[in-house]
């Protein structure tokens, strides 16, 4: 293009331009017409309405909370309640030294700094004329006192209002979670809107989780208010719409009976129902009350629970890690004949002692000197090692990480609860980020007896178990069923994903089903002295595990058989289903401080098997096999060596 | 101290002088911002309840403001150009951090570095039809179908992040700034109606995009009665402020709807009611005039500037302008709903005054160069 045509085209940009600009300051002002328009209307013509109504202008808005949804177990028992109580609240308005009416107040109510503190920082949250809350469920005496005393303090006034209880204090710490007074962080992330009027907010567990559901919409009310802002009469009231009611797949009856099974030691036990993934009970011991964080845990109650060695505000049932020990076989010994490694009638000699090929380290067997020939039920019926560091070894730690993540192994499983941890599954890749270290074939070998760098939550077992006994179906294990509104029905309000079936074969299930059944029946099952399965109507398959919470320091054996001395040392696992042939419950237990898996864990199973079955109406159950309690499956039981 | 820091200052110095000396402005658009300046801190200043602290604040920024408008009216608009896609991309990577790390009420708007707080959404209303215009200005005009996808994408991206954090009043109004761009550059009535009905289709769909509060704040607009939350107390509020104001208003400092609180963010989003009720119609009326005033005096400036780029930044940066006045405007006086826009330098607040007053810098550049070859 030339200098002139650039000249012509720069021309006629210039007009076009100048005509567009005209046309949009066009726009414009016949927009701002428009909004000068109506403010004529609104100062004009609308004037002595408005005026009057400004005048008048003596009522305010006042924001209801919405009650919270309640929480209920799957039998309809409350575990979550709100109560009446009463609080002080104070309008900073009508107060004229904050400090030195605070200082009289404390003579007649009792504050702590902790009052005092939180109070302070919830007056910069509010507007001078609205009330701000300053303690929390007085007591009667206190009431009494302060309504004597209450001319003196003028802006002071006691509220009712609703806080959370937790009828079963301790049991359900770790599930129902708890609610606590919203803090400056949580303000930045929720709604102002929704939450006015509002204290309280999910800190932990299904309080957590389902807030939203739970929390409900806010209503108000327009009030008359005098010239002081004093309240006269509510003009009009739009009620709050109360949170929903949850209702949970936890059994009360089964979560107490299991707590009551651990008689105090410190551990974890998670039950679920096979066939849906049903979190029927979630256990963690010890525990603590959650009535003590709803309005402001006192400084010497918190500090007394962090100082406790037992650790009781961590939910072991999820966030707890252990080795699995020799849990882990069944599941090992699935994945053998799933990847057509082993066959089930395949035997392995176990001497006492097994050697990678051409490697002089030893891995010990349990017995000094082996347990002989072992196929695959023998080798889980009696725990043999041997058998599974061999297989492990055959099927390299990818094929085992590929294997043993299918059952939720090193990931969280989905439980609808906040903060799961995914527990440690051994892998080469997992261990050169963590530790920069290169992986040895080693640590393959003890990693097939659920030992090295494993770590398992009582919940994931309990949920790969559930696994196992569900035909290889993989359910997520969930708590929330169903929620309603207040009177009306029940809605179902949870939707399993589509659950994922992760073995080929009903065969190799069956084989496991063996060996697990022969870890209770068979004299040389390592939990039949346990006697479990005695007197109870149905088969029970099972699983010991003893893991080593410290790695031994000597390659010699341990002859010290003091149970004080092993409770020190070992984590004691029992995982257990019933009934074997149409698996309904499936239980992980874990014992911090158990000598043995078998004598020390399955007990706790077998009490909480005792309460499902008599829960369960013999309507709800499968037929029992007669020839069950009088016959254990010697049939199938391996001969010992 | 050593030398080198020695020179640097003494050249930081002669710069300065050069540039404060001789300063490039426009006398009647600099007018104009005086006015409505002072009309803005007075408001203010009633509106804080006489806070002393809040009116230092604010003239504060104006003077920071004022000295970057100053400083960047001596920059030549070549150079300007030259930055814009710099400036275009920072501001989209600032948004993309306060998304990651940002603070603020409830949405993600603020972004703290230390000493300052601010809001990278404002940066855009400058940056976006500087970008759009740079784009387009070595392009045959009207723009192509494929420019008018490019600059589709320019617009979106900010504006998608901003709608993210989520703001949907700046997310519109960013949007808009860099569609006035495309109007001015001569896009065809009938690709901008065409536009229009196909946005009107689309308004269902964008809903069911939009946050619960966001939505429920456009149903609380079409059903003032179903307001569970009080942002149809808001609206009613604002307007019995501006209609109780009357023609004459009740005095500064009278207002008893601000004073009584019955108006929400008096100071920020709902100034204008302040203003409505204690400086009734005229002052209302003044106001509109004073802003109509500055967005006519730089379109005139656009018209007449030397190129493309500074006619399309100068005309669709005046526009944009304008509608900030008209959607709180209306908003105040209850044509529109409650979307959350400040009053251009009236309603208190930092970036939104310093970015404004920056862009008033890059109009006055471009009157103050128009006479230059590039």
């Amino acid at each position: 293009m030339n200098g002139r045509g650039e000249l012509k085209d720069e021309r006629a940009r210039r007009a076009r331009f100048g005509r567009r600009a005209l046309a949009g300051f066009a726009i414009m002002l016949a927009l701002v017409m428009v909004v000068a328009g109506r403010f004529v209307y609104l100062q004009v013509y609308e004037h002595a309405d408005y005026s009057t109504r400004a005048k008048a202008n003596r009522v305010r808005l006042r924001h209801l909370a919405p009650p919270r949804g309640l929480v209920y177990d799957r039998e309809g028992k409350l575990l979550a309640d709100n109560v009446p109580a009463f609080r002080l609240d104070v309008v900073p308005d009508q107060v004229k030294h904050m400090d030195a009416m605070l200082q009289r107040l404390s003579a007649v109510v009792p504050l702590t700094d902790d009052d005092i503190r939180r109070f302070m920082q919830s007056l910069k949250q509010h507007r001078s004329f609205e009330s701000v809350p300053l303690k929390f469920r007085l007591t009667e005496s206190e009431r009494d006192r302060f309504a004597i005393d209450q001319w003196q303090f003028p802006g002071v006034s006691i509220a009712p209002y609703l806080t959370r209880n937790y009828p079963y204090g301790p049991e359900f710490a770790h599930v129902i979670g708890y609610v606590g007074r919203i803090d400056d962080k949580e303000l930045q992330h929720i709604d102002p809107d929704k939450y006015a009027g509002t204290t309280h907010i999910g800190k932990t567990g299904i309080e957590k989780e389902y807030e939203d559901l739970l929390h409900g919409t806010p209503g108000y009310e327009v009030v008359e208010v005098n010239a002081n802002q004093r309240p006269l009469r509510v003009l009009q009231q739009v009620a709050a719409k109360p949170g929903k009611n949850l209702y949970l797949t936890i059994d009360e009856r089964l979560q107490k009976a299991a707590i009551d099974a651990f008689a105090g030691q410190t551990g974890a036990a998670v039950v679920i129902d096979p066939r849906n993934g049903d979190v029927l009970a979630m256990v963690t011991v010890p525990s603590f009350d959650p009535n003590l964080f709803v309005n402001g845990i006192s400084q010497t109650d918190y500090t007394a629970l962090l100082d406790d060695e037992e650790k009781p505000l961590l939910n072991r049932a999820m966030r707890g890690g252990y080795p699995p020990g020799s849990t882990i076989k069944p599941f090992l010994g699935l994945g053998g004949l799933e990847l057509g490694l082993r066959k089930t009638t395949d035997t392995v000699l176990s001497t006492g002692t097994w050697y990678i090929p051409g490697s002089s380290r030893g891995y010990r067997d349990d017995t000094r000197y082996g347990a002989g020939n072992v196929n695959l039920v023998q080798a889980i019926t009696q725990s043999v090692n041997t058998y599974f560091y061999s297989l492990a070894y055959k099927m390299g730690i990818t094929k085992f990480d590929e294997w043993m993540a299918k059952f939720g192994f090193g990931s969280p499983t989905g439980i609808d609860l906040p903060d799961e941890t995914g527990g440690v599954l051994p892998a080469p890749e997992w261990k050169r980020k963590t530790f920069n270290k290169p992986w040895y074939p080693g640590e393959t070998v003890i990693a097939g007896i659920g030992q090295g760098y494993w770590m398992v939550t009582p919940l994931q077992m309990a949920h790969a178990l559930a696994t196992l006994s569900g035909g290889g179906l993989s359910h997520t294990p969930h708590l929330l069923t169903a929620t309603s509104d207040g009177l009306g029905k029940p809605e179902v309000a949870y939707k399993q994903p589509v659950p994922v079936q992760i073995t080929h074969d009903p065969a190799d299930l069956e084989a496991v089903k063996q060996g697990m059944l022969g870890v209770v029946y068979n004299p040389a099952g390592t939990a039949y002295a346990a006697g479990i399965g005695k007197g109870f109507p149905y088969l029970i398959a099972g699983k010991t595990g003893t893991a080593e919470r410290y790695s031994r320091t000597s390659e010699a054996y341990n002859t010290n058989k003091n149970l004080a001395y092993l409770a020190a040392r070992h984590r004691a696992w029992f995982i257990a289903y019933a009934p074997a042939d149409h698996p309904q419950i499936a239980i992980a237990v874990v014992l911090e401080h158990g000598a043995w898996g078998g004598s020390a864990a399955a007990p706790i199973a077998r009490k909480i098997l005792d309460q499902w079955l008599a829960d369960t109406p013999p309507s709800q159950r499968p037929p029992v096999p007669l020839t069950a309690v009088a016959t254990p499956p010697a049939a199938s039981a391996p001969t010992t060596p | 101290m050593n030398d080198f820091a020695l020179t640097l200052a003494a050249r930081a110095f002669r710069i300065g002088r050069r540039v404060f000396s001789r300063p490039r402005i426009d006398l009647p658009l600099s007018i104009g911002l005086l006015i409505l300046a002072m009309m803005g801190l007075t408001v203010l200043y009633s509106a804080s309840n006489l806070d002393a602290g809040t009116l230092a604040g604010q003239a504060t920024r104006f003077l920071i403001g004022a000295v970057l408008m100053i400083a960047i009216s001596r920059i030549p608009p070549n150079l300007l150009r030259a930055w814009t896609p710099w400036f275009y991309v920072i501001g989209v990577l600032l948004l993309v951090v306060v998304k990651v790390l940002g603070e603020g009420q409830g949405a993600n708007r603020w972004l703290d570095i230390g000493v300052v707080r601010f809001q990278p959404s404002e940066l855009m209303k400058l940056a976006m039809p500087m970008m759009i215009a740079w784009y387009l200005h070595p392009r045959p005009l009207p723009p192509r179908w494929r420019d008018l996808l490019v600059t589709g994408v320019l617009i979106a991206i900010p504006a998608f992040l901003i709608f993210k954090q989520p703001d949907l009043g700046t997310a519109l109004l960013v949007a808009a700034s860099g569609l006035f761009v495309l109007f001015l550059a001569g896009l065809q009535w009938w690709k901008i109606g065409a536009a229009i009905v196909a946005l009107a289709a689309a308004a269902p769909i964008a809903l069911h995009f939009m946050h619960g509060y966001q939505r429920q704040r456009i149903v609380t607009f079409l059903h003032p009665e179903s307001d569970p939350l009080g942002s149809g107390w808001h609206i009613l509020q604002s307007m019995i402020a501006v209609g109780s104001g009357g023609v004459l208003g009740k005095g500064f400092n009278q207002g008893t709807q601000s004073k009584l609180e019955f108006l929400p963010e008096h100071t920020t989003d709902f100034i204008f009611a302040v203003l409505g009720e204690e400086f009734g119609l005229i002052g209302v009326l003044v106001l509109l005039a004073v802003y109509a005033f500055i967005v006519g005096r730089c379109l005139w400036i656009a018209a007449n500037a030397r190129d493309t780029w500074s006619r399309l930044v100068a005309g669709a940066f005046a526009l944009a302008f304008m509608v900030y006045v008209i959607v709180n405007g209306g908003m105040i006086a209850g044509l529109l709903p409650v979307v959350g826009v400040p009053l251009p330098l009236v309603s208190y607040g930092g970036t939104s005054a310093i970015t404004l007053l920056a862009g008033f810098g890059v109009v006055m550049s471009i009157h103050a160069h128009r006479k230059w070859t590039p």
